[in-house]
Order: structure tokens, then sequence, then C-alpha cells
């Protein structure tokens, strides 16, 4: 059931916004194919009317008070910065929109 | 073909516009969503920044329990009903502002649903916004580009300041909006301003369209008159003000029934508004690349909210928008048109505690809608960031009241307050403005032009009492405006009949 | 004097310098003189803080000196694996991508160790972003067994245990997510425990699987385990997943340990077949020794545990690919510009994922996108939880009939380094004991219970508990522990072939 593709691998990639080569691809393809075909067992035993566990042990309403601590220093925020100007990150020019609501820049 | 537009009656003759919104309300907590970080705006880059706000590996989100209040009370505003529990997810796509590479948001499990805010035209009109839900998130960092013409395109780099990166948000979403027909513009502009007064009125938000702290995408899609099934869908973003709201809509409702009446066919994308030129712009397409691979996300637990604890924020939720416009409008005794005036300003609140100051309704609506707003535009700010409060107004009218200073002094001594020279009071004091109500001075000043203007002194005595119009005149501009033309008229009066 | 020290277990190093036989900066140089001296071949640390060490420790001595009252364990040395973020040590989590990062702020556990006036050695080797069970997935090198060297280690945190059965510290912290903890423990003759999901806080604890991730301790002995552990544990507003009550110490209950009455069941689906044939041997002899030593042994069943496997490798690939999006190089760690095309931000995080991750943290970053991906979510990543609550209530229904379940903690013994590196599956089977424990957040433990026939090499006797009992991990493992040291007449690590020392 769990065939997968060299395509279905290279979009993957670019969802997980990795430059695989195509060599990579290649042995990615199989070794997907592989594992996905071990694991689709899981779709074997649990029957519709069973709850999904997303946390192990449940609990709830863990909340934090709206009171400030304490920042990060200048030193501290650019410290492992690949590059910066102006107190801000740089980075290289960017291609496309996000594809998130925020303020027009 | 994307820049011809259909002339809107036409459009409206052939079309039925369906438009949704999504609002993005920025909380006014102390604290980020997730993060002990100082929520301000404006602060240097960078500083108001935690490990979590960087996305430091290692790194985990609490929830910040004000910020939760605050949501469950909109959502009350809304109408909403208030999930009995909610649980945050992770939306996940990589852009350089986003910096654990997904927002945690609420996806299947939303804190607010089913709602419905009701909005009213200028024209009266009622309508029933119907919300689909609201839920929390956070908010992206701020970018800046560099080279080109600042914005994305053409840019040669961008730089990231993350103060913003995580502000809470609560984003609201609408049901399609049907039946509006030419009025959808003034809808879509009514219901952000009701959404804007109602987060004011909660007190949750600085609700500052023009810093971002409410913004607003746009959905619009046409339907040929009659059909069903709706059309295909754009979402226009980077809308800054109400007024934008409302162009922006009629905008692509002509834009989308050219291309449709033309046998085009509309791409399900992202548009930018653009102020300037009041055009939108193709963004992004829609695509299969939207897999935003939503989970539960693992380092948060559900928040259960028990129906007390809903009971008791329902009683912290104020009236309506429009049940509040409705009462202060009766209030105030303002006409339509006046009480529109202020509304479109966002002057409801300010006139309202001008008012609690001490002044009365019209002088309140006078200076607001008047002077004040002439002011703000001429600076192209918003009324609020100018340096006058709701006391500096009743103040100024209860000098006028009181005859200190003249009307058309008042005017100089507001600007004074809006240059930050103090109270109307410490103005006057400080510019010497009060009214000159030392008779002799006047009477000198009389007596002058009464014996430059003989003719006029002797129409005064035939009884052509209006004449004295010229000496006020005159008299006024040697006392540099500050003298009381009532009390001037007086004495002219007085000393033509003595001589 | 030196090579006596670090033989110490680290409750005896610590009585020592309570009474001030020995001191801290002793102890210290000790252990640095031994990673010096063997670690060459061990390859257990990616990072010796020798000078930060030594000046912790003169000022523990300092302070003892002065007559202050110090924390059991002050001035006792340990390893940390580089998975925890350190403010004055490079953090890689085994990554390249992280290669020279010096976080700002220091873990949850870290700052325990620090308040507790425990002596940082360095940073320990681990599988890339603790995905393996090898540590062969270190961008920076394998970890050697100290048993052979030509074997792994076991991993994630084979440098852990490694450091530890090497005598190059007597305490390490440890996280296990499938087994980390564990299946290590298991190949180096060694003690780990995986706490209740919970009980020790994940902040800055560099992320793989949000929801089977736990810290925990790695020791020689149960005593030095359960010490650690002690120290670790503990509520963290900072973890909204940390636990908050109060909990027994585990030290008493290794001092008290008894067995008279425990009820023992051994997990029918973990036994057998698949198991190395000296695997089972050790283990069956384990089983009868629980008998004498008092325990009612039954056998249980967890008809679910079979697809604990395939469901980990779907939840762990899909959380891991989601906590490791945020290595983009924009705000820290490595940045590479693309070769070809053009210079833009798109292309820039791409290349720098492309160069930065290994291949098997590549595989299952794309595997975990594919279990998340619109479309497969219900089929695989939905699925695998609706497994999870399965395998939680085998255990659910096993606890009720007894207090504790018993199994090997690994298939086989430590295998050679290469013999499963290109063979993904074969490797994720060697957690196929440790699996269940973290899909259902209850606490295990592995502890030595002998070596295997047919090569001479450790192996580990798994214990698991119902969540938040992690103390009876410590009461079985302390009875197994005395009874098999007694039996062997020294411990099982005494059987270790020496190291070669190169330098002195
Ligand atoms: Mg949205
Ligand atoms: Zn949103």
């Amino acid at each position: 059931m769990s065939d997968i593709t060299r395509d279905e691998v290279a979009h993957l990639a670019e969802l997980a916004r990795i430059d695989l080569s195509d060599a990579e691809i290649s042995s990615l393809t199989d070794q997907l194919g592989q594992i996905l075909q071990a694991v689709a067992q899981v779709n074997e035993v649990a029957t519709p009317d069973v709850p999904a566990t997303s946390h192990p042990i449940p609990l709830t309403n863990v909340f934090r008070e709206d009171i400030p601590g304490e920042t990060l220093t200048t030193e501290q925020v650019f410290g492992g910065a690949p590059d910066v100007e102006e107190h801000m990150f740089r980075v290289p020019s960017i291609l496309g929109d996000a594809p998130a609501t925020k303020q027009g820049e | 073909m994307s820049s011809l537009t259909m002339p809107f009656e036409k459009a409206l003759e052939l079309f039925e516009p369906v438009m949704g919104f999504e609002v993005h309300v920025e909380l006014n907590t102390a604290t980020k969503m997730f993060s002990w970080a100082p929520n301000e705006y404006g602060d240097e880059p960078n500083t108001n920044v935690t490990p979590l706000c960087l996305g430091l590996p290692g790194t985990l989100p609490v929830v910040n329990k004000q910020a939760v209040t605050s949501s469950i009370r909109l959502g009350l505003a809304l109408g909403c009903h208030i999930a009995e529990s909610c649980r945050f997810a992770r939306k996940h796509y990589f852009y350089p502002d986003l910096p654990k590479a997904y927002q945690i948001s609420q996806f299947d499990e939303p804190i607010a649903s089913e709602g419905h805010v009701e909005i009213e035209l200028e024209t009266g009109e009622v309508f029933q916004i119907p919300i689909e839900r609201a839920h929390m998130e956070e908010d992206a960092g701020k970018l800046t580009h560099l080279g080109g013409s600042g914005r994305i395109q053409g840019a040669t780099a961008s730089l990231v300041d993350y103060n913003r990166a995580g502000v809470p948000l609560v984003e609201i979403v609408t049901k399609p909006i049907e039946g509006t027909g030419a009025l959808a513009p003034q809808v879509a502009r009514e219901y952000v301003s009701t959404i804007r007064d109602m987060v004011k009125a909660l007190g949750i938000s600085d609700a500052r369209m023009d810093q971002g702290s409410i913004r607003c995408d746009a959905n619009i899609s046409l339907r040929p008159r009659g059909a069903t099934k709706l059309g295909t869908r754009t979402e226009t973003k980077n809308i800054n003000s109400l007024k934008s709201v409302e162009r922006a809509i009629r905008y692509e409702i002509q834009r989308q029934a050219a291309i449709l009446a033309a046998g085009g066919s509309i791409m399900q994308e992202t548009r930018n508004w653009h102020e300037d030129s009041g055009r939108t712009t193709a963004g992004r397409p829609k695509s299969d690349a939207d897999d935003y691979r939503y989970m539960p996300e693992p380092d948060l637990v559900p928040i259960l909210t028990s129906r007390e604890r809903v009971a008791e924020l329902a009683q912290t939720v104020p009236e309506s928008p429009v049940l509040r416009r409705r009462r202060l409008k009766q209030e105030w005794g303002f006409t339509e048109l006046e009480f529109r005036d202020v509304v479109n300003g966002g002057l409801v609140d300010v006139v309202e505690h001008t008012v609690e100051a001490g002044a009365s309704p019209a002088a309140a609506r006078k200076w607001w809608t008047g002077e004040i707003t002439r002011v703000a535009n001429e600076r192209g700010v918003e009324v609020e960031t100018l340096q006058v409060t709701p006391a500096d107004v009743a103040g100024l009218e209860a000098l006028i009241e009181a005859g200190t200073i003249t009307d058309r002094i008042a005017r100089q001594v507001l600007a004074g307050v809006l240059d930050g020279e103090g109270t109307p009071q410490q103005v006057v004091d400080a510019r010497q403005l009060a009214v000159v109500s030392d008779d002799s001075a006047l009477l000198e000043a009389i007596d002058s032009a009464l014996s430059s203007q003989p003719d006029v002194l002797a129409k005064i005595q035939s009884g052509k009492v209006q004449a004295a119009g010229a000496i006020i005149g005159a008299v006024m501009k040697a006392m540099h405006g500050q003298a009381d033309a009532k009390r001037v008229r007086e004495l002219i009066l007085e000393r033509a009949s003595q001589s | 004097m030196s090579e006596d020290l670090i033989r110490l277990t680290a409750a005896e190093l610590a009585d020592h310098l309570a009474s001030g036989e020995v001191s801290s900066v002793e102890a210290t140089q000790a252990s640095l003189d031994r990673i010096h001296a063997v670690d060459g071949e061990v390859h257990a640390f990616l990072h010796v803080a020798d000078k930060a060490a030594l000046a912790t420790a003169a000022e523990v001595d300092r302070r003892r000196a002065a007559g202050e009252e110090l924390p059991s364990l002050a001035g006792v040395p340990i390893a940390v694996k580089d998975v925890m973020t350190t403010k004055d040590m490079p953090t890689t989590s085994g990554s390249k991508i992280l290669e020279g990062w010096v976080p700002p702020y220091d873990a949850t556990v870290v700052e325990h160790l620090r308040n507790h006036d425990m002596v940082l050695l360095g940073k320990t080797n681990m599988d890339e972003f603790a995905m393996g069970s090898s540590t062969e997935y270190s961008a920076y090198g394998p970890t050697h067994n100290p048993w052979d060297l030509d074997r792994i280690p076991g991993g994630s945190g084979g440098g852990s245990a490694a450091a530890v059965a090497a005598f190059e510290a007597p305490l390490a912290t440890g996280s296990d997510t499938g087994g980390s903890i564990r299946f290590p423990a298991h190949v180096t003759g060694t003690v780990g425990v995986k706490p209740t999901y919970g009980q020790v806080s994940r902040w800055g604890a560099i992320a793989l699987a949000s929801s089977l991730d736990q810290m925990g301790p790695v020791a020689r002995t149960v005593l030095d385990t359960a010490l650690l552990h002690d120290v670790i544990k503990g509520h963290d507003p900072k973890d909204s997943t940390s636990i908050n009550r109060e909990w027994p110490s585990f030290a008493d209950a290794v001092r008290q340990a008894d067995l008279s009455g425990v009820r023992v069941g051994v997990i029918r689906q973990l036994t057998g077949e698949g198991f190395q044939a000296g695997v089972r041997a050790r283990f069956n002899e384990a089983v009868t020794l629980l008998t004498k030593a008092g325990a009612d042994v039954v056998e249980v069943d967890c008809p679910h545990i079979g697809s604990a496997v395939a469901a980990y490798y779907l939840i762990l690939p899909a959380e891991a690919s989601s906590n490791l999006a945020r290595f983009d190089g924009v705000r820290y760690g490595r940045r590479v510009m693309p070769e070809t095309g053009p210079e833009t931000v798109e292309n820039m995080m791409a290349a720098t994922r492309e160069a930065g991750f290994g291949p098997e943290v590549k595989r299952r970053i794309i595997l975990g996108t594919y279990a998340l991906s619109a479309g497969y979510y219900d089929q695989f990543y939905g699925q695998a939880q609706k497994v999870r609550t399965l395998i939680q209530r085998d255990f659910d229904a096993a606890f009720s009939q007894v207090d504790v379940l018993v199994s090997p903690t690994g298939p086989t013994t430590a295998f050679k380094l290469g013999a499963k590196v290109n063979d993904p599956l074969a490797m994720y089977l060697n957690d196929v004991a440790t699996i269940p424990a973290n899909l259902a957040g209850i606490p295990g433990m592995s502890v030595p219970m002998g070596r295997a026939d047919e090569d001479g090499l450790p192996v580990g006797l798994q214990v698991l508990a119902p969540a938040m009992h992690d103390e009876r991990l410590y009461t079985v493992a302390a009875v197994v522990e005395r009874e098999l040291t007694a039996a062997w007449g020294k411990p099982l690590l005494g059987f270790a072939p020496e190291l070669k020392e190169a330098s002195k």
C-alpha cells in the first residue's frame, strides 16, 4: 500500500527544505519504500473507535502568569548568528511571500 | 488583463459577491503568548527576546494565562461557544521571520467557535456576520527589506527583528458572508470597525490598524447572479486601514468581474493591497505546496475551560459596539450624520471620555471631529497619537465657557497643547492668551477706532447698529484677537450713545 | 591513587569527598587524566572542559574547607550528553549544523547539576540529534564500546555509556526517546534509567520527539543512578509537560530494596525469537534470581507491543521533522549558500539543511514529513497515535496484575561497528524492547544481568514500572545487582578488558 515514488520524495524534500542530491533521492526512495511497508502495519491494529494519544501523561491547564522575565543580551542574541546587520539577523533576498497572515512589510 | 476593472455598478448587476474575513488581533498582554519576553511595540530590534523567541533548540513554550482569558472574553463578545477543551497545533512552513519554522496555532480544536457579530451601516442597515471560529496563535517577527523599493520584490537582502515573534494573536475567521450585494465594501469596513471597537472596549488590544495590532485579510469571490456555487476566491492582504478595507473589496469586485465577464477565470491566490495605487497585485498562488503538516503541539497540554469560568468571564464583556453606539447616539442627541462622523473617525471613545470630563456632547464632537482630526490628517497620523486628551478638550471648553478665552484663541491654545506645552490652562498662562477683560484697554482701542471712522460712528448713532461690526473688527485686530467680541460690542454701543 | 579514584562509584567518591580523604580537584584531575589517556580510542567525548572542571572542583574544595554544608554529590565529576544545552560549552547534539554553537542558556538538568555543585567534565558523543542506536550516526565519528573497540556502544547515548564504562566519569546524563539510555547501558554493562515522562525537565534538551523524549541518569551502579536521578528530577515551570508532584527518594529505594512479595511480570512478547541465545539465557537466569529473592513471577501479555516499533517510527520522525525545522541557517548554527542557482533565502535554507544534516537525520525528516503531509496524516501519524493508546492499555492491564515488568533490554549484544549502518530497518529493531516504554510514558531501566556465552559481551535486564512509580525500578534492580555481583565476585565491568592508556 505504501509505494513511494521518486517524485514524491523530491516533493517531500522541498517541503522539508532540504536540497537533496539526485543520488540521495534515489536511495531514499528505496529506503522509505521499505520503511513505509514495515510501519504500515499500524493500520492493521487500531480500529476507528480507538482514540489517539498525543501525550503519554495526560496533563491539562498548565499556564504561566503574565509577568515579564529576563531577556537575552545583544551578545547572547547574536552570539551564534551567521550574519548580523543593525542589530538584526541578515538573510539573503526572499523569493516568495509568507503563507501566514502578517502585516505587510 | 489583470489591471482591467469593470464599473462597480455593472459588476454588481452581473455578479453577487461573497466575502470572508480573517482578522488578526494582537493582544496587549505584558508578555508573549508562550514566552516571558515583554510584549512591547516599537522597541529596539531583538531586545524583547528570550531563547524561545529565537527558536533556540531545547526551548519549550508555556501558555500565557492572561492571553487565554483575553481570548475567551473576545470569543464571548463574538457570541461564540467557548470550547470545554481546546488545544494547540503546529503549522509548518519555512520563512525567516518564523523562528521555529512552525507557528503554534490552533487547528481542529479552537478555543471559540460558532458566533455572530451584529453590524450597522451608516444607512442604518443591520447585518449579522457569521463567525466560524476564533483561535489563539503567535505572531511572527518583522522583516525589513534592503535595496530595491523597500518591498520584498527587488530587495537584495532582508533583516529580521524577532521582537514581535510570539506576540499573542487571536485570529477571527468568518463564515462566507452572502447577500450584501453592492453594500459589500461598506459591510467589510463596518465589520472590521466593529471588531476594532469590540477589542478596544474589552481592553484586550491596542487595536491600532496602522501599527498592525489589527490586521485584516479579505477573501472575496464572485458568482453570477442566481448561481449557487461559490466562485474561486482571492485573499487580499496588507490592508492597513478601515478605508482600505472598503477600497480593496471594491477593487477586487471590479477586477474579478472584468476577468469573469471576459470569459477568464480567477486564480486562487493571495493578493497584496497597495494603498498608493488603490490596486491589488498577485501574491503567492495557493497550491498543494500549502501543506502545513498540522500536528498536535506535543510541548503543550490541552486547555479545559469550566462553564463556571465562562459565566464569570461573560460578566466582564461590555455591551456590543452596535448597542453602545445606539445608546450613545441617543444620549448625545446627535444627528445621523454627526454621529457617523464620530464613529468613522474612531472617536466614540474620546468623545465619550470628553463628555465624562464635563464637556457638552456637541462641543466634544466639534473639537474631535473638527480641529483635532484636521491636525491629525495634516500630520498624517492617527488622532490617538496626538498629545491631546479628552480631559484637555473638556478643559479647553471650560475656558471658553468661563470667557477666559474666545473660540478663536481656543484654536491657538489647542495648538499649544498639541505641541506638548501642557494643559490648556498652562498654555493660556504661558502664552498669555487670556482674553483682555480690562475695559480701559478696550476703550482706548475703541476710541481710537471711532475717531478714525467718524462716518461709522454717525451711522451707529443714527440707529444702524450693525455698522458697529467694522469697529469691532478694528478693535479685535488692535487687540490681536485677545478680546471678547461681545464685550467690545457692548462698549462700542455705550461709547456711541455717550458722544 | 588516580587509578583507584576513577574506579570509585559516585557514592563512594562522595563519601571520600565529604570526609576530606579526597579532594574534588584530585578526583576531577583523575577523570581528566583518564579521558586524555583512553578517549582517543573510545571517543566518548565531543568536548572536554579541563579548565572549567578544575575551577569548579577547586571552588567546591574551597567551600568544603570553609565548612560549608554541600549537597551530597558536590565535587563529583559528571559527563553531560551533548543533547543538553550548556552556557559554557559547545552544544551540537552530534550534528554539524550546530558545530561550535555555545547556547546562551543552560538546560534545567544542567542547572540541577550545577546547583548540586557537581563538576561538569565535558559533553558526550551521540547519534546526530539522538537518531540512532549505535552512535555511528554522530557527525563527529562513532564512539567505541570499551568492551571491544570494534563494536558499537549503543545509541544514541553511546558517549555517556562508554564514558562511565571506560571509567572516564562516574556519572553521565542521557536522553531516552526510544531506548537511548537503556540500550547503551545494555551493551556496555552499565546502568541507565528512563524516568516517567515529565519527571525530568526537557527544557534545554534539544528535542528529538517531544512526546517521547525523557532525560535520565547514566552510571555504573544502581545506587549511583538513583543518586543522580534524585538530583535531576522535579517539576519545572518552563516545561509544560513537567509533572508537578513530590517524588520519593530513589536512593532510599535502593538502600531499602526488598523483593519479597513483589509481583514481577515477564512480557511474553519480548522473549524468545528475535533475541540472541546468550541474551535469552541470561534473562532466564535473572528471572530465576528474582523468584529466589522472593518475587512472584508470572508471564503477562502485551499483545500490541509487536506494533510498537512501527508506531514509533512514524511518531518519532513526524515530531522530529517538526522539531528540526528550526535549523534554517538564519539565527544560529551553520549557514551554507547554494552552490548553484540564485542566492535566495529559500535556497540558502535548503543548502544549509542539505549540508548540515547527516543521512539518518534526512531519512527521518523526509519520513516524518511524509507521515504528517496532507492526505497521509490519518493513515500514518494519526494511526500511530492510536496504536500508542493500545500499547498504553496493554501496560495498564499488565500493571493491574503485577508491580513491575521485565524483559531483556536489547535483542542482541553489541554488534560490530558498520554492521547495520546502511540498513535502517535492522538498526530500528535494536529498540524493540525499549520503545514501548517511551510510547506509554512509563519508566524503564537497564541493569547488567551478565555476559552472553557466545561473545562474552554484557547484556542488560530491562525493568519497567507504571508511570509515577520509578522507585520500583530501583527496588528490583538493586536486588538483581546485589545478588549478581555477589555471585560474580565483582561488578560486571570488572570483566571488561583493560583499555590501553595512550599517554599518562
Ligand atoms: Mg489564517
Ligand atoms: Zn493566523
